[in-house]
């Protein structure tokens, strides 16, 4: 599959080695802006460097703004960000599984997202925040390193300023300067006010943070088939070909990223293969 | 007293403890208020109360040379603050400094140790109470340890 190219039209900071990227494909013709689904990816190439997969961060309503939001962590991720308005990227999709968002409707929902897994999360609460009155309550429990570390702050605060969203923020460490929570996302399930009976969870975050995530989750109450996660595995093809991100039996790639908890729990804590 | 030992068996700490069991924790109870900033107590110091939170957040905090107070956890309203007072030496291992005004319960944890060794199955209930949320603080503590939002090496 060869890739399209992309303008980068516009970049934010977003955190410390982490960039918001809007992109624009060369060749768009309006017909023909990738639709994407909140939570899934797209395969982005630095000419040179290589290609790296990237969940959509933006809003899935107006699709013919391709965000990504990535943090400099190696070669591919760091040339990403360190490109200058105007230059060229392979873009390659949109990939895999979304979350769920049909599930969602008429129950509450609880998010629970760490670290740079807010990215993959942002279309989802766009799409719930545009149609409100078709879900219950909406719960975002957001866990972060630091303060300086928190993904969209401004956006949060101004969500967290509307009466129709409850969201906790905390953070594992922090001088006394932060105001705010310290101590680790999964710790705020049990205190969060959702009815467990009716509520479906989305969580992404590092596996260890869904691990204790979903643990928490079921405590509340939460059953199996109603949690789904979103799982990072190294990709190179993102067509379900190569197997670079197989675990166990399935393709990451296209059978996720994002999973229901009970049709992998065995495969979580798994290595990589 | 009375309102005492109502918001004493409203605090989650003390759900369902039963009437005698209540009774004497009561007997070491009383109401405290700290004003923002304040210190509920410091580190190295004897662990001879601890706190229910009622309303306000409360600030765990180490402070590390060079780096100044350093929070490790925020606590809050339904909260215990201070573990310290059942586990010897009964001493405090970090600071706990009022985030805003903090209104809560104070219990005199020398008076509610000689309770439980007295009676123990006051001691046993104060046990399972405590435990659990040493447990919780243990794990929280090794997921900050791991430091999973960090780029792996
Ligand atoms: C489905 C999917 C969606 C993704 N969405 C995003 C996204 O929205 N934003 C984003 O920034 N990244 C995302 N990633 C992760 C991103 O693909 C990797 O960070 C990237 O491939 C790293 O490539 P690199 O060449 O920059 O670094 P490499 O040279 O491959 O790695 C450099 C170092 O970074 C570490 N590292 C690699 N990946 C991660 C990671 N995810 N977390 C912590 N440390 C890591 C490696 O262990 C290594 O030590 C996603 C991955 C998948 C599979
Ligand atoms: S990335 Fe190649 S099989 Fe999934």
């Amino acid at each position: 599959m060869v890739p399209r190219i992309a303008r980068l039209r516009r970049k934010r900071r977003d955190g410390p080695q982490v960039w918001t990227l809007d992109l624009e494909l060369e060749d768009r013709h309006a017909s023909e802006a990738p639709r994407f689904a909140p939570g899934q990816f797209n395969m982005l190439t630095v000419f040179g460097v290589g290609e790296v997969p990237i969940s959509v961060s933006g809003d899935p309503a107006a699709p013919d703004r391709l965000v990504h939001t990535i943090r400099s962590v190696g070669a591919v991720s760091s040339a990403l960000t360190r490109l200058a308005p105007g230059a060229a990227i392979g873009f390659r999709g949109p990939f895999g599984t979304g979350w769920p968002m049909e599930e969602t409707v008429a129950r509450d929902v609880v998010i629970v997202a760490g670290g740079l897994g807010l990215a993959p999360l942002r279309p989802a609460l766009y799409r719930l925040l545009a149609d409100r009155l078709r879900y219950g309550r909406i719960v975002l429990l957001y866990g972060a390193r630091s303060p300086e570390d928190i993904l969209f702050r401004s956006e949060l605060e101004s969500w967290r300023r509307r009466l129709d969203i409850a969201i906790e923020v905390t953070v594992d460490h922090a001088t006394s300067a932060w105001r705010g929570r310290v101590g680790v996302v999964p710790a705020l399930v049990a205190r969060a006010d959702f009815d467990p009976l009716h509520a479906i969870a989305l969580v992404c975050g590092p596996e260890v943070m869904m691990r204790f995530a979903v643990a928490a989750l079921r405590d509340a109450g939460v059953a199996d088939e109603s949690i789904y996660l979103s799982m990072e595995r190294n990709m190179k093809c993102a067509i379900a070909f190569c197997g670079h991100c197989q675990l166990g039996t399935v393709f990451v790639c296209r059978e996720g990223p994002v999973f229901r908890h009970d049709r992998i729990r065995g495969l979580l804590a798994l290595k990589e293969i | 007293m009375e309102g005492l030992e109502r918001i004493l068996r409203e605090h989650p700490f003390f759900a369902g403890l039963g009437d005698a069991s209540a009774d004497l924790v009561c007997g070491c109870a009383k109401n405290v208020r700290f004003e923002a900033g304040q210190y509920l107590f410091r580190e190295g110091e004897p662990a001879d109360q601890f706190y229910l939170v009622r309303h306000g957040r409360v600030a765990l905090e180490l402070s590390a040379p060079g780096r100044g107070a350093i929070t490790i956890q925020t606590l809050g309203e339904g909260d215990v603050v201070g573990l310290s007072w059942l586990i010897p030496p009964y001493r405090w291992t970090n600071d706990a400094r009022a985030i805003d005004l903090v209104r809560a319960i104070a219990i005199d944890g020398a008076c509610l140790r000689q309770k439980c060794e007295d009676d123990h199955d006051l001691g046993y209930e104060m046990m399972k109470r405590v435990v659990p949320i040493l447990v919780e603080r243990l794990q929280a503590t090794r997921l900050q340890l791991l430091d999973v939002y960090g780029v792996r090496a």
